[in-house]
C-alpha cells in the first residue's frame, strides 16, 4: 500500500500498532484491509501554459511586476490621501472620506502584494508535487531509552525518590507558596460588605422622584394616562458614586386607570391615584427593562425578553426572570410632587446568593 | 536581471558570485556563525506542505490575528483606559459637553480627531470578528475531517484554548470603549456572575472593584486585553504551530498520498510565497471592508448610563450563543433553598454551555476511547466516511446555531412579524429536537454519499450516453474511472466495531460492555470501501 516501505521501522500508523510492548488491549479497533485497491502512485504531471510557452511566461512575469508596482501606487495614494483629506473638526463627512481613501490606498497596496506573490507562485515558481516521508511521531527506541535514562539519573543523583522528607516538604512548600497571591486579591474591592450594599438604594421616605436626565421633580398631575417616566432619586445628583447608585435606583413611573390595577391589600397605599413606580432593573441579569407597551401595561426587557405585567404588580408573564420587579411605594408631598413613601422593601436587580 | 547576464558571461564551472549573492552569503555566514541557523534552514526550508483550500482557514485566523496586533498597538497609543469622568470637548458635535468616561472620550477622539484612527478601530474590530470566525471554521474543518486523531489530540486542545482566548479577547476588547452597548454587556456579565452560588456576589464585587459599574473595570479589562490574554494567546499559538510542524500537516487521500508521506509544495519558495501572499490578501480584505463598512459606531450609542438601553441590542457574534442560552431558559427557575437564592435561570445556561464547551474540548479523547484506535492518522477523512462523527458534528452545529439564533430572537420576531413568545418557544423546542433531526439526516446523507462513492468506484460515472442493444434494450454507458480518480474514493480506513473479549481472568468488565455498545453505535452502518475483487467480479454486469 505505502510506496515508501523501505524504512525498517514500522511506518507511522500504517498497521496495527504491533511494535508496542503493551499487550494489545481488547480496545484496539479492527481495521479490515483485505482486497483493497493499490495506490496508483503520483499521477503524471501536466505542465502549465507558462512552462510550455516562453511568451506566456514573460507575460506572467510582467503581470507580477505590475502588481507589485501597483502596490507602490496604493501606498503612495494612502500617504497623499492622509495629507490632502484632513479631518475637519465637526464635519463628519471629512472623517468618512479620510477613512475611506486612506483605507482604499492601504488595501490596494496590501492586496497587490498578496495577489502578485500568489500569482508568481502559481505560474512561475517551479511546479510539481514534492514528497516527504513521515516518521512516526514517537522517538526511536534508543532515543526513548536515553530519555528514560536521563530521568533515572536525575532521580538517582538528586535522591528525589529516595529522600521522601525532602520531596514531600518541597511539594508542600510549592503548594502553599501561591496562597499569599490569592489573599492579595481581596483588596480588588473596598472593605465594605457587598451584601449590605446590594440590599440598599438611595430611595427612602420623602425622597422626590426626579426625571432622568433632566433632574426635575414630577407633579402627580403631569403623569397622564399611558405616559412613562424615567425616574431617578432626588438625592442622586452630585454624588461621587452616581453611576453605582443609579444602577440600583433607576425607576419607571406610569399611570394606569385605577380599575386596571390589581393591588394586593398590603400594597394598597403604594400607588398614588393609579400612578405606580417600579424598579427598572431586570430581576434576571440586571438589564434596564426599557420597553413599555401602553395597551397591555407590559414591560419588556430588551436583553432576554422577560415581560412584566404592571397591572399585576409587575409579575413575570414571560421569559427567564422569576421575580416581579420590586415596587417603590410613592405618594405626594405638600407641593404636589411625587415622593417615595419609603425605600424598596426588597433588594432590586438580579438575584444573588445572599439575597433571601 | 544582473544574475542572468553575469552567469552567461562567466563560463567557468563555478559561477562567480554576483554582488547580490556575495552580500546574501556574507549575511548568512554572519548569522550562522552566531546562531547555527543553517541547521534550522536545512531542516525546515524545504519542508513540504499539502495544498487544499480548507487548510487556509487556520491561516486566515493567524493572519487576522497579526492584523489585530498591528492595529491594536496603534490604538493603545491613543486610548485612555480610565473611567475618570470628563466633559467631552472633541469634534463630534452630537456629544459635545456631555459627561463621559475618559475611555469613551478617547475612543471618540480616535474616531474623529486622529487621521486613520477610525480606520484602525474598524480594522481592529473587523479583524477580531474574522479571527474568531476563522478559528471556528478551522475547528469545524478539523473536526469533520477527523484531523484531531492521534497524534494531534493535544493540538486540538491547544486550538480549543486559542478559541476560548479569542472569545475572551473579543469580550474584554468590546467592553473597553465604555459605551452604552458594551456597558449593558458588562451589566449582563455582572448579573450572571452574581447568580453563581456561594461566591457570585464576591466575584462580582472583586471584579468590578466595588458595586457595578464602579471605576475599575475598564482599566482591569484593559490589562487583561493587551497584556495577559495576548501573552497566553501568543504562547499557545506558537505551541500550536510548533506541533503542526512536528506532526506535519494532514493531507487528503489521493493518488501517491499515503499515511507515511506528505505530498505538496516546499516552504521555500512556493509555500512561503503563497502563504505570505495570502497574509497580504487577508490583511488587504480586512482594510478594504474597514474602509467601507462601519462597525461598532459607539458615537451612536452614547456613554454608558445604567438606565437607558436600545432595543434590539446584540453582542458581537461569537458571544451570541451564550446570550441565546440566557434567553431560552424556561420560566420560573429561581428558588430560595436553605436560606439562599438559587438562580437556575442563570446557573442552568452556565452548566449547559459549560458542558457543551467541555465536550468540544475532550471529543478527540472520547472518540479515541470508543473506537479504541491507537494508530497514527495523517490522511484526513472525508466527512461521509465517518458518518457517526459527522452526524455528531451536525448535531453540535445545530445546537450552537439554535442558541445563536436565540440571541436575535427579538430581531427575528420583529422582522418576520411574529410574537416573541412564538419565536422563543419554537427555538426552545428546536434546541432539543434540532440536534436529533440534524444527527439523523446527516448520518443518512453520509451513508447515501458513501454508497454513491462505491457505485462510482465500481461502475464509473453516468455518461448520459444511451445505446440501444441488438435486443432492443436501452442502456446508459458508464464512463469508468481511471486508477487515480478511483483511489480518492476508496482510500479510507475501514473499521469494524470492537469485539468484546474476556480479560486475562476470563471476565468482561461493564466498562468493556459500554465501550462495545458505543463502538457498535459508532461503526455499525459504515459502508466499506470498494475493493478490487468487487470491481473485477462486477465487470460485465453493465
Amino acid at each position: 500500500m505505502a510506496q515508501h516501505d523501505g524504512d525498517k521501522a514500522t511506518a507511522a500508523g500504517s498497521e496495527l500498532e504491533a511494535v508496542s510492548p503493551r499487550t494489545v488491549s481488547t480496545g484496539t479497533a479492527v481495521a479490515t484491509t483485505g482486497g483493497a485497491f493499490e495506490n496508483p502512485g503520483m499521477p503524471p504531471h501536466s505542465p502549465r501554459a507558462t512552462d510550455l510557452d516562453p511568451r506566456k511566461d514573460k507575460t506572467a512575469e510582467r503581470r507580477v511586476g505590475l502588481l507589485f508596482l501597483f502596490s507602490i501606487v496604493g501606498s503612495v495614494f494612502a500617504i497623499v490621501a492622509y495629507i490632502i483629506f484632513p479631518i475637519v473638526p465637526g464635519d463628519l463627512s471629512s472623517v468618512r472620506v479620510n477613512n475611506m481613501l486612506l483605507g482604499v490606498g492601504i488595501s490596494v497596496a496590501l492586496l497587490a502584494i498578496g495577489l502578485g506573490a500568489i500569482y508568481w507562485a502559481k505560474n512561475l515558481m517551479k511546479d510539481g508535487e514534492w514528497e516527504e516521508h513521515r516518521h512516526p511521531t514517537r522517538g526511536s527506541e534508543d532515543t526513548r531509552a536515553a530519555a528514560v535514562e536521563v530521568f533515572t539519573l536525575g532521580n538517582e543523583e538528586s535522591g528525589f525518590g529516595r529522600r521522601s522528607l525532602i520531596r514531600n516538604s518541597l511539594i508542600g512548600a510549592l503548594v502553599v507558596s501561591p496562597l499569599p497571591a490569592v489573599v492579595m486579591f481581596r483588596d480588588l474591592a473596598p472593605a465594605a460588605d457587598p451584601v449590605a450594599l446590594l440590599k440598599e438604594t438611595l430611595w427612602e421616605k420623602d425622597v422626590r422622584l426626579m426625571r432622568d436626565p433632566a433632574n426635575t421633580p414630577v407633579k402627580a398631575s403631569e403623569v397622564t394616562l399611558g405616559s412613562v417616566f424615567q425616574i431617578i432619586p432626588e438625592n442622586l445628583a452630585g454624588r461621587e458614586d452616581f453611576l453605582e447608585q443609579k444602577a440600583k435606583a433607576a425607576v419607571l413611573l406610569m399611570r394606569l386607570k385605577p380599575e386596571d390595577l390589581h393591588v394586593s391589600p398590603e400594597r394598597a397605599d403604594w400607588n398614588y391615584q393609579g400612578i405606580v413606580a417600579y424598579s427598572k432593573i431586570c430581576t434576571h441579569v440586571g438589564c434596564p427593562v426599557a420597553l413599555a407597551e401602553q395597551h397591555t401595561h407590559h414591560l419588556l426587557c430588551p436583553c432576554h425578553q422577560s415581560q412584566f405585567d404592571i397591572s399585576h404588580e409587575a409579575k413575570v408573564i414571560f421569559g427567564p426572570a422569576k421575580r416581579p420587579l420590586p415596587q417603590l411605594p410613592i405618594t405626594v408631598d405638600a407641593q404636589g410632587y411625587l415622593v417615595a413613601r419609603s425605600g424598596f422593601h426588597e433588594p432590586v436587580g438580579p438575584s444573588f446568593w445572599e439575597r433571601s | 536581471m544582473t544574475t542572468a547576464q553575469d552567469t552567461t558571461t562567466t563560463k567557468s564551472p563555478v559561477a562567480a558570485p554576483t554582488r547580490g549573492s556575495r552580500f546574501t552569503g556574507a549575511v548568512a555566514n554572519y548569522l550562522d556563525e552566531r546562531t547555527s541557523i543553517s541547521g534550522i534552514t536545512k531542516e525546515l526550508g524545504r519542508k513540504i506542505f499539502p495544498d487544499h483550500w480548507s487548510f487556509m482557514l487556520g491561516e486566515v485566523a493567524l493572519y487576522s490575528f497579526i492584523a489585530i496586533l498591528l492595529s491594536g498597538t496603534f490604538l493603545t497609543f491613543f486610548f485612555e483606559p480610565t473611567m475618570t469622568q470628563v466633559h467631552y470637548e472633541g469634534s463630534y458635535v452630537g456629544l459635545k459637553g456631555i459627561e463621559m468616561s475618559a475611555a469613551y472620550a478617547s475612543t471618540l477622539d480616535i474616531s474623529f480627531d486622529i487621521r486613520g484612527g477610525l480606520l484602525m478601530r474598524q480594522v481592529h474590530h473587523w479583524a477580531a470578528l474574522l479571527f474568531v470566525a476563522a478559528i471556528g471554521l478551522h475547528m469545524l474543518r478539523v473536526f469533520f475531517n477527523g484531523s484531531f486523531k492521534k497524534p494531534r489530540e493535544l493540538n486540538w486542545v491547544i486550538g480549543f484554548v486559542l478559541f476560548i482566548l479569542a472569545m475572551g479577547e473579543g469580550f474584554t476588547g468590546y467592553s473597553l470603549p465604555d459605551d452604552l452597548l458594551s456597558g449593558n454587556g458588562l451589566r449582563i456579565i455582572d448579573g450572571m456572575v452574581k447568580g453563581i452560588p456561594l461566591a457570585g456576589t464576591w466575584i462580582s464585587y472583586l471584579l468590578f472593584g466595588g458595586e457595578f459599574p464602579g471605576t475599575a473595570i475598564v482599566p482591569r479589562l484593559y490589562s487583561l486585553h493587551i497584556l495577559l490574554l495576548p501573552a497566553i494567546l501568543v504562547a499557545a499559538l506558537g505551541l500550536h504551530l510548533l506541533l503542526m510542524v512536528i506532526n506535519k500537516h494532514t493531507q487528503y487521500a489521493g493518488p501517491g498520498r499515503t499515511n507515511d508521506n506528505v505530498v505538496g509544495v516546499p516552504i521555500m519558495p512556493n509555500f512561503a510565497a503563497k502563504a505570505g501572499g495570502f497574509f497580504f490578501v487577508v490583511f488587504g480584505v480586512i482594510v478594504l471592508i474597514s474602509s467601507f463598512f462601519t462597525i461598532n459606531p459607539i458615537w451612536n450609542y452614547g456613554p454608558y448610563d445604567p438606565s437607558p438601553i436600545s432595543a434590539g441590542t446584540q453582542p458581537d457574534w461569537y458571544i451570541g450563543f451564550a446570550d441565546g442560552g440566557l434567553r431560552l431558559v424556561p420560566p420560573g427557575l429561581e428558588f430560595v433553598l436553605w436560606g439562599h437564592t438559587w438562580s437556575f435561570n442563570i446557573i442552568l445556561p452556565l452548566i449547559v454551555l459549560g458542558l457543551f464547551i467541555v465536550l468540544v474540548a475532550i471529543y478527540p479523547f472520547l472518540e479515541a476511547w470508543i473506537t479504541g484506535d491507537k494508530r497514527e492518522h495523517h490522511i484526513t477523512e472525508r466527512p461521509r466516511n465517518a458518518p457517526t462523527r459527522t452526524a455528531i458534528g451536525a448535531a453540535g452545529v445545530t445546537f450552537y446555531a439554535v442558541l445563536w439564533a436565540a440571541a436575535a430572537s427579538d430581531i427575528l420576531a420583529t422582522h418576520f412579524h411574529l410574537t416573541i413568545e412564538a419565536v422563543t418557544h419554537s427555538l426552545q423546542a428546536l434546541l432539543i429536537l434540532g440536534p436529533i433531526i440534524a444527527y439523523l439526516i446527516a448520518k443518512r446523507v453520509c451513508l447515501a454519499l458513501q454508497k454513491k462513492d462505491r457505485e462510482i468506484a465500481l461502475h464509473g460515472y453516468e455518461s448520459g450516453r444511451m445505446i440501444r442493444l441488438p435486443g432492443g434494450e436501452y442502456h446508459e454507458v458508464h464512463q469508468p474511472l481511471d486508477d487515480y480518480e478511483r483511489w480518492r474514493l476508496v482510500d479510507y480506513v475501514d473499521y469494524k466495531p470492537l469485539m468484546i473479549r474476556p480479560d486475562a481472568r476470563g471476565r468482561i468488565s461493564p466498562v468493556q460492555r459500554v465501550r462495545a455498545v458505543l463502538s457498535r453505535w459508532f461503526f455499525e452502518d459504515r459502508i466499506s470501501p470498494a475493493t478490487r475483487a468487487e470491481l473485477e467480479s462486477g465487470e460485465g454486469h453493465h
